[in-house]
């Protein structure tokens, strides 16, 4: 199976408390040491909570950002981060929030000209073809082409911001909690499209949502983050049903479902580490019903178990299921 | 462009400059074509001729020249100067703030701390330095005038830039392959526009008024040519003698600098989104009621009783009924679940409740509101700011927006408890402590002093429902509280309203749109559609077997999570829209099973077995027959 993405211990940090002059003495790591494999037609879930690093990490796929450590590879070659040009060819992006993702004074056929323009290079004729052959694979109607954004409803704003990351013709797409501010009658349109776009043009995905239901729904394999690393990894099916990380054991159990009575379970109440005094060890020990010595010393090392799974935790086997 | 003109039109004074500034733009460039004596023609006989004097209609200044002639050549250039010197300040001052907003770092930094330097000098003094430095003549005060203005353009335009940059198209448009010229020109700059028109119009008649002040300084039009300061400086020697030759340029500065700033204001008011939006029609203290009074269908122990609530939005011609009869109730400890996609009208028959709806454009045109005895419609304004945030009280969506940043949670928590009881400011303080160790924020007493922003979400909602039970309410309006919240922090949040339901015996009316929430919490559940309530009943009864299709459908959109469903569920269509519901059961249009008669009668909510409401007409056929 060919490789699609692969990142090799990722990282970015962001100075703070700027200076005017010299070097900026604080740093807080956004995202740390981050390394996966997504092979192509695979559907990637990356699940966290804000603050977790999932939305740095995206920017930094698309070169949006530039990581401070580590390489992102596209169909193995490096992804050109050189030229601003080059950003949105390999790998296109669609957004959170479909409305502002749209340029409020521009047609919705200028903005669905730009990438066939600008990324490749097609004279007119064939970008009006190519955008209205992309039209019908997201059911939009092509009468639509010559409004402004505000006149649509979230949802058709949302197939239109993914037709314009298919009118790059990337293979990889990242979609950044694409549905998380749609209803869920229209949540479950945007899914099912996305699920059969995948299949006709052999797309992959790298789905980002705090929504667990959704991630374990639309992804064959979910990693989960906390604090900037991964600290789960494996089939969309093992993961949940039994988690190994008692941080994901902690999301599963908080997930509000139908059926499930309010999760009073132990977990400590607290927030999330402070980045700027990141702890020493592992990051969940405040929360973590589990935590021991070795767990205030020691970071974890992402380790892989049986059944494909990774897990970074040193209790991994003592914490209960 | 249409509409911008019909909004500028509505504003009377803006129209009343439009005409007076439009009056002497075309008396200025017709003054080449009028047959007006030379203006520079000194004719020292003539001196101080009194207006409608023989042969100079406004008379003659100390010179003997024909005021009236200088007066309009004196507009025309005031007028010009001042324009061009707008343009030019525009559009440097943009350029540099968008440069500066755009690329920010170093490149913002150097730009920026330029503009400061122009702006550390007193402006006038600026600009004479500027003259004093060029020398004297027109040109020079118009590019002093110019220059002093752009530190204005620059700062204002670089807020604006900095703000639309980071909006998200601009990322998809890097991601379009566009470089960053392009990105500056065809995504930036068509966003910007309106805050240079804006800026504009509110600046160039302090332009003009600068222009003239340097020209009366005698550091602009040099003589003989005339400009409206120039006249005034002119004027001066002989301000007691002859008033007449000052007061006519200063009138005519008067007349533009008056019109143009009434133009000015009404452009920014049309172009404006905010002001647009209606942010500056100051809302009324409760929202508008036309309802007729009703009677009180008097059901034992229900705390709260909504019958037949209309609320509706009347925007310019259009009516959109957001609310259309609902009927609710709520009793003493009971937390019902409101649930519904957006635009249902879940939030608007929660703000209707306390009278909390926008007026305008909101109007509640029918129905009652019964809590206890009172019926909350039609009580006066005074009876509602008692009980708000009293005996009611809400809990919104975002708390960052709820709270006030300025001020710490102490001082809002001590203001909410004095409004409604006298007690000292140390026992509403004891008081504010003891609320926030109740909603389990760990170091209370070190956040009673934090400010609002160095809360974490999930500690800024405890606050807000910290607030809310300040006065011991006994219902808890909570508009999707955890809706912000990431999961494991609703969960928490989720278990406080919970404890807190039972521990005080508080009602919840709890707005939702996730069902997950709903079964976790609300004993009872209420499921909006269109503005009309179309299910009601025992939680468990309704999530476990949901009668009306729209919650049937609704429930199976929601992904199970169980890895391998590659197919959801939908609901084709859209809601309709409130201005336009069709007759009949709003949902006919995306109902599988709907018939004629779904789109043509009112359809009615029906009691079925187990206390349960149903709006449906395929079940009223069917309950019809098992009592038949």
């Amino acid at each position: 199976m060919t490789t699609a993405v692969e990142l090799k211990n990722l990282s970015k940090s962001f100075p703070v408390g700027k200076r005017l002059f010299g070097r900026t003495h604080k740093l807080i790591t956004a995202v740390d040491n981050i390394s996966m494999v997504v092979p192509q037609g695979e559907t990637l879930g990356i699940v966290g909570e804000s603050g977790c690093g999932k939305s740095t990490l995206a920017k930094m796929l698309v070169g949006l950002l530039q990581p401070t450590g580590g390489e992102i590879e596209i169909f193995g070659k490096p992804l050109n981060r050189l030229k601003s040009s080059h950003i949105g060819h390999d790998i296109q992006y669609v957004f959170q929030d479909p409305i502002s993702s749209l340029n409020p004074r521009k047609t919705i056929r200028q903005i669905m000209h730009a990438p066939l323009k600008h990324l490749k290079k097609l004279p007119y004729k064939a970008r009006e073809e190519k955008i209205s052959e992309i039209f019908a694979a997201v059911h939009l109607k092509h009468e639509f082409l010559d409004r402004y954004p505000h006149e649509f409803s979230g949802g058709q704003a949302q197939r239109i911001g993914i037709a314009r990351a298919l009118a790059a013709s990337a293979k990889v797409i990242i979609l950044d909690e694409p549905v998380s501010a749609l209803d869920v009658s229209v949540q479950a349109q945007i899914l099912n499209l996305l699920s059969d776009l995948r299949e006709k043009y052999n797309l992959t995905y790298l789905f980002i949502s705090h929504d667990l239901s959704v991630i374990e729904t639309i992804s064959d394999r979910v990693a989960v983050l906390y604090f900037g690393s991964v600290v789960e990894m494996g089939p969309a099916d093992k993961i949940f049903p039994k988690p190994r990380h008692p941080y994901t054991k902690l999301l599963a159990e908080s997930a509000p479902s139908i059926g499930h009575a309010l999760n009073r379970s132990s977990v400590l109440e607290a927030d999330l580490p402070d980045p700027l005094n990141p702890p020493v060890g592992c990051a969940f020990q405040e929360r973590c019903p589990y935590a021991s010595s070795i767990c205030r010393e020691e970071a974890p090392a992402l380790i892989s178990t049986s059944e494909g799974v990774q897990v970074a935790c040193h209790n991994a086997n003592i914490a209960p299921r | 462009m249409m509409a911008f003109l019909s909004l500028l039109a509505r504003n009377r004074l803006a129209i009343v400059g439009l005409f007076v500034l439009s009056f002497v733009i075309l008396l200025s460039l017709l003054t080449p074509f009028l047959n007006l004596s030379d203006p520079d023609i000194t004719n020292t006989a003539e001196r101080f001729n009194m207006p409608f004097s023989s042969n100079a209609i406004l008379g003659t200044d100390h010179l003997g020249r024909d005021l009236f002639s200088r007066l309009l050549w004196g507009t025309r250039l005031s007028l010009a100067v001042g324009f061009v010197a707008a343009v030019i300040a525009a559009v440097c001052g943009a350029a540099i703030g968008i440069l500066a907003g755009y690329y920010g770092g170093n490149t913002d930094n150097i730009l920026m701390r330029g503009v400061d330097m122009l702006m550390a000098f007193p402006y006038i003094l600026l600009a004479l330095a500027i003259v004093a430095a060029l020398g004297p003549g027109l040109m020079n005060a118009l590019i002093a005038v110019a220059v002093v203005n752009i530190p204005f353009f620059a700062r204002n335009i670089r807020g604006v830039t900095v703000g639309i940059v980071h909006r998200e198209f601009v990322d998809a448009a890097k991601l379009s392959g566009m470089s960053d010229v392009r990105i500056i020109l065809t995504e930036v700059l068509p966003n910007v526009i309106p805050v240079i028109v804006i800026a504009m119009s509110t600046t160039v008649g302090w332009m003009i008024l600068e222009t003239a002040g340097l020209s009366f300084l005698g550091l602009g039009s040099q003589p003989p040519r005339a400009d409206l300061g120039s006249m005034l400086g002119e004027a001066r020697a002989a301000l007691i003698t002859n008033p007449h030759t000052s007061i006519i340029p200063g009138l005519m500065i008067l007349v533009i600098v008056v019109s143009i700033n009434l133009l000015g204001d009404g452009i920014r008011d049309a172009l404006d989104p905010r002001l647009k939006s209606g942010a500056l029609s100051r809302p009324m203290s409760k929202t508008k009621v036309v309802a007729s009074k009703t009677n009180q269908i008097n059901k034992a122990n229900y705390l709260l009783q909504i019958r037949g609530l209309k609320t509706e939005f009347q925007v310019k011609d259009r009516t959109y009924d957001a609310v259309r009869g609902v009927d609710l109730s709520i009793k003493q400890g009971e937390c019902l679940g409101l649930i519904g996609e957006s635009g249902s009208g879940k939030s608007v028959t929660a703000l209707s409740i306390m009278g909390l709806v926008a007026s305008p454009p909101g109007v509640i045109t029918g129905g009652s509101v019964y809590f206890k005895d009172n019926d909350l419609v039609q009580a006066p304004y005074d009876v509602l700011r008692k009980l708000r945030g009293n005996r009611i009280s809400y809990i919104f969506q975002d708390p960052l927006s709820t709270l006030h940043p300025l001020y710490t949670i102490g001082q809002q928590l001590i203001e909410a408890i004095q409004v409604h009881q006298s007690i000292s400011r140390e026992g509403a303080r004891a008081r504010a402590l003891n609320l926030l160790q109740n909603v389990q924020i760990p170091n209370a007493e070190e956040r009673l002093n934090a400010y609002p922003h160095e809360l974490s979400g999930g500690m800024r909602q405890r606050v807000c429902i910290a607030m809310a039970l300040v006065n011991d309410p006994e219902l808890i309006i909570a508009d999707e509280p955890t809706t912000a919240l990431d999961v494991t922090v609703q969960s928490q949040i989720l278990n406080l309203l919970d404890d807190l339901r039972r521990e005080r015996g508080l009602s919840i009316l709890f707005i939702t749109h996730d069902f997950g929430v709903v079964s976790q919490l609300c004993d009872r559940v209420a499921v909006m559609y269109a503005g009309e309530i179309v299910e009601e009943g025992a939680t468990e009864t309704i999530l476990k077997n949901p009668l009306h299709p729209y919650t049937s459908r609704l429930m199976a959109c929601v992904p199970k999570g169980s890895a391998g469903q590659k197919s959801l569920e939908t609901i084709p269509g859209l809601p309709p829209s409130l201005d336009k519901i069709p007759s009949g059961c709003a949902f006919a249009p995306r109902c599988k099973s709907a018939s004629k008669a779904c789109r043509s009668t009112e359809i009615n909510l029906i009691a079925t077995a187990k206390d349960t409401h149903v709006r449906c007409i395929a079940l009223e056929h069917a309950n019809l027959e098992m009592t038949s």
